[in-house]
């Protein structure tokens, strides 16, 4: 694809790290990107790649709920206009599954040795980086079999974005499609299930 | 449905890895993603890659998998077309069976004639398969030359597939097939084969007319050129019947009369079904023999009236029945034009002048083509004397050191009529199809009812084309004496019922399937070297010498 818009701003720092995979909080409320995104952390030198499994938005003090207001309000802008302090107090964060790492050798897909460090940098893959990983789609087999995510919704995200980088992206998820087939072997309902996800 | 079949350096029409399978039962390959089971056809030759060697064998079986047990409870939702193309090839895949026949030499070069040996093994697991190319065909049977005679093209490909004459005519061979398949097409094309090649000369009994001056194309009134237009000075036109030659105006080189001293008590036995003799009756020309004389005993016996049938029933002692019916139906025979009383003639004799000479002979029946009793009969009778004749040629050549008699093929439609278990050890052509090549003399059956030949026939017939048959016992009859025939079955079985053939057996290194040449268009005659008018013309005056070579009688 050669509309590259080259998304390259931060996104926002590594608050929790382990080697299956990453937390992190955004700098700005609610500029996760979307379920499914390929984003990556680290310097040159080590650089790990996450699939964003999951989004939340939620007090930053965990004994302090956010409670209804401004009833009267004519839009949700003016309830954040009203009490400015509310982007600071909320805050929000996005899982990701390890997916693989660039080291001096090249790009590996499968786990990294060790996890990001915590407040590493957190950037949205560029479309060339999101074609290039996903050259190859072995790292399907961790969002498939990842425990306490969507699997289904992120593994079918996950190649509706990328197809989007690649030149024929039909072919693309029908190649994508066919590992499917195989990694799900035994498995025609969740099989079909993702395949209804990608068709639409 | 691919079309191109898949040649030289192009990208192969399908291909696959192999899982699993053994020499007696073939190897299962399972076809890749992108191969569709459509584009794959029963009997085309399919190549596989070994570690060392190259293996070659036909598509017997093609099958559907599916790598999910409960595809079949919650089947994908093919109506849309993504899920469809993602779902073939992986959770639903297609499998060919393969038979491998042939080993070939990776080293070795084109022309090598131990390029290729059976196979004794499979190729390992997860060997690449797709369909044999040009360069496979031509390595196993040879390309276009004056011993290979291009007679097809392999199932789904343009190359020329090529039988080896030479090694055809060592052997008798046969062409089966229900009844317009294309056998007579066929057949042209073998006798044009055999012809061009002059590794032997040709002897047709033409029954119906087909091979000699013209042919007819099934299912239409168009009319084909037959070997004489073809080859014209190389064949020469036997003819039976006056009455037909007349009435189409034609010119053959030598109308057959056969004398009744010729006929011999053998042939009367051969007669039985035609005649409806009983067994007794068919003995009595025996004794007749013996009563009179070796040459003239029809004859003297035909002569008689029926009271003195009566008395020399009772001087030979033997029933008086039989005797007064075979007198009756042997008094058929006199109906026969070609029947000659004076005796004045040699066919035989002529017809070995021109064998003798190189020259191929078609008789033509004529009329008599839809009188079984005259076409046993004299196709019986002549092969036999010519045989002899064979043999006597053979025998002085052994033992004078002088060269031997051409070989020769003698070609016989509706062969079961001479060839029927019972009937088959008394014709002569049982003996020809028995011996082989020792006496230069080989068989080409055409015929629609290999169930209805003997067994022992079958198992010595040793090159076999065959259309399509759908009758359980011929193909069984077919597959006779030929290892691995069980996996030939489901092949022959989804034959086109039109131009297309398997060829397996002696001349062919592994069977194949092939869609016959064309014969009767322009171009095709061209190939087989036919002159138009103009052309003709000049080479006509350098053949004149040729025709009338031998005074005419």
């Amino acid at each position: 694809m050669t509309t590259s818009k080259n998304i390259t701003d931060r996104l926002g720092q590594v608050v929790v790290a382990s080697t299956t995979g990453f937390t992190a909080h955004c700098h700005e409320l609610y500029q996760a990107p979307p379920l499914g995104s390929l984003v990556r952390c680290g310097r040159d030198d080590g650089v790990v790649y996450g699939v964003v499994a999951g989004i939340t938005t939620e007090s930053l003090d965990p004994s302090r709920r956010p409670m209804a207001r401004d009833a009267k309000a004519e839009s949700e802008d003016e309830v954040y206009a009203n009490h400015p302090q509310l982007t600071r107090l909320l805050a929000t964060r996005f899982e990701t599954l390890s997916v693989g790492y660039r080291d001096d050798v090249g790009l590996h897909r499968y786990l990294a040795p060790l996890p990001p460090s915590i407040y590493s940098f957190v950037h949205l893959c560029s479309d060339g980086e999101t074609r290039e990983f996903t050259e190859s789609l072995e790292s399907l087999s961790v969002l498939l079999n990842a425990p306490n995510a969507p699997q289904d919704d992120v593994a079918a995200a996950f190649l509706r974005l990328a197809s989007t980088t690649h030149s024929d992206p039909r072919a693309f998820l029908v190649r994508a499609g066919k590992e499917l087939a195989v990694q799900l072997i035994g498995q025609s309902q969740r099989l079909n299930g993702i395949l209804r996800r990608l068709s639409r | 449905m691919t079309q191109n079949g898949s040649t030289g350096g192009m990208q192969p029409a399908w291909s696959g890895v192999v899982i699993s399978g053994s020499l007696t039962d073939g190897v299962t390959a399972r076809l890749d993603a992108g191969s569709s089971v459509e584009d794959i056809k029963v009997g085309t030759l399919a190549a596989i890659e070994g570690e060392r060697m190259r293996f070659l064998g036909e598509i017997t079986d093609v099958s559907l998998e599916s790598a999910d047990r409960n595809l079949g409870a919650a089947p994908p939702d093919t109506s849309d077309p993504f899920i469809a193309q993602v779902v073939s090839g992986t959770t639903a895949y297609g499998t060919i069976k393969v038979a491998p026949r042939l080993v070939l030499d990776k080293e070795a070069a084109l022309s090598d004639e131990q390029a290729h040996m059976p196979a004794k093994t499979v190729p390992s697991h997860f060997s690449r398969i797709s369909q044999a190319t040009a360069q496979d065909i031509e390595m196993v049977y040879g390309s276009e030359d004056d011993q290979h005679f291009w007679i097809g093209n392999p199932l789904d490909m343009e190359t020329k597939l090529c039988l080896d004459v030479r090694r055809l005519v060592e052997r008798s061979n046969g062409v089966f097939g229900k009844s317009g398949t294309g056998k007579t097409f066929l057949t042209r094309l073998l006798l044009a084969g055999i012809l061009q090649s002059g590794e032997a000369v040709n002897l047709v009994f033409d029954m119906h007319g087909e091979y000699g001056w013209r042919g007819s194309a099934e299912g239409s009134t168009r009319e084909v050129k037959g070997l004489k237009q073809l080859f014209g000075s190389k064949v020469a036109v036997f003819a039976l019947d006056a009455e037909s030659v007349k009435r189409k105006r034609l010119n053959p080189d030598y109308m057959v009369k056969i004398g009744y001293e010729e006929i011999e008590p053998e042939d009367i036995q051969i007669l039985r079904g035609a005649l409806n003799l009983s067994e007794v009756a068919a003995d009595i020309p025996y004794s007749l023999q013996r009563k009179f004389s070796k040459r003239t005993w029809l004859k003297e016996f035909l002569a008689l009236q029926p009271e003195a049938i009566a008395d020399l029933a009772t001087e030979m002692n033997v029933n008086q029945g039989a005797m007064a019916t075979l007198h009756r139906r042997l008094g058929r025979l006199d109906r026969f034009s070609f029947m000659d009383p004076t005796g004045a003639h040699d066919s035989v004799g002529r017809l070995l002048d021109y064998l003798n000479r190189g020259m191929h002979v078609v008789l033509e029946f004529g009329g008599y083509g839809n009188d079984l009793l005259a076409y046993v009969l004299v196709a019986n009778l002549l092969t036999r004397r010519i045989h002899q004749r064979y043999v006597d040629m053979k025998e002085r050549a052994l033992s004078e050191m002088s060269p031997e008699p051409r070989p020769l093929v003698i070609t016989i439609e509706e062969a079961h009529r001479f060839l029927m278990p019972g009937i088959a050890e008394q014709t002569i052509f049982a003996t020809i199809a028995r011996e082989m090549r020792k006496y230069n003399v080989t068989l080409l059956v055409v015929d629609q009812r290999p169930s209805s030949i003997a067994d022992e026939i079958m198992s010595q017939v040793g090159t076999k084309l065959v259309c399509l048959l759908d009758d359980e016992n011929d193909v069984k009859a077919v597959l006779t004496g030929v290892s691995g025939g069980s996996k030939l079955r489901t092949v022959l079985a989804s034959l086109d019922s039109k131009q297309q053939a398997l060829a397996f057996g002696h001349a062919v290194p592994m069977p194949v399937v092939f869609r016959t040449r064309d014969y009767g268009t322009t171009e095709s005659y061209k190939s087989f070297g036919y002159l138009d008018e103009a052309e003709r013309k000049v080479k006509m005056e350098k053949d004149l010498a040729d025709l009338y070579g031998p005074e005419d009688e």
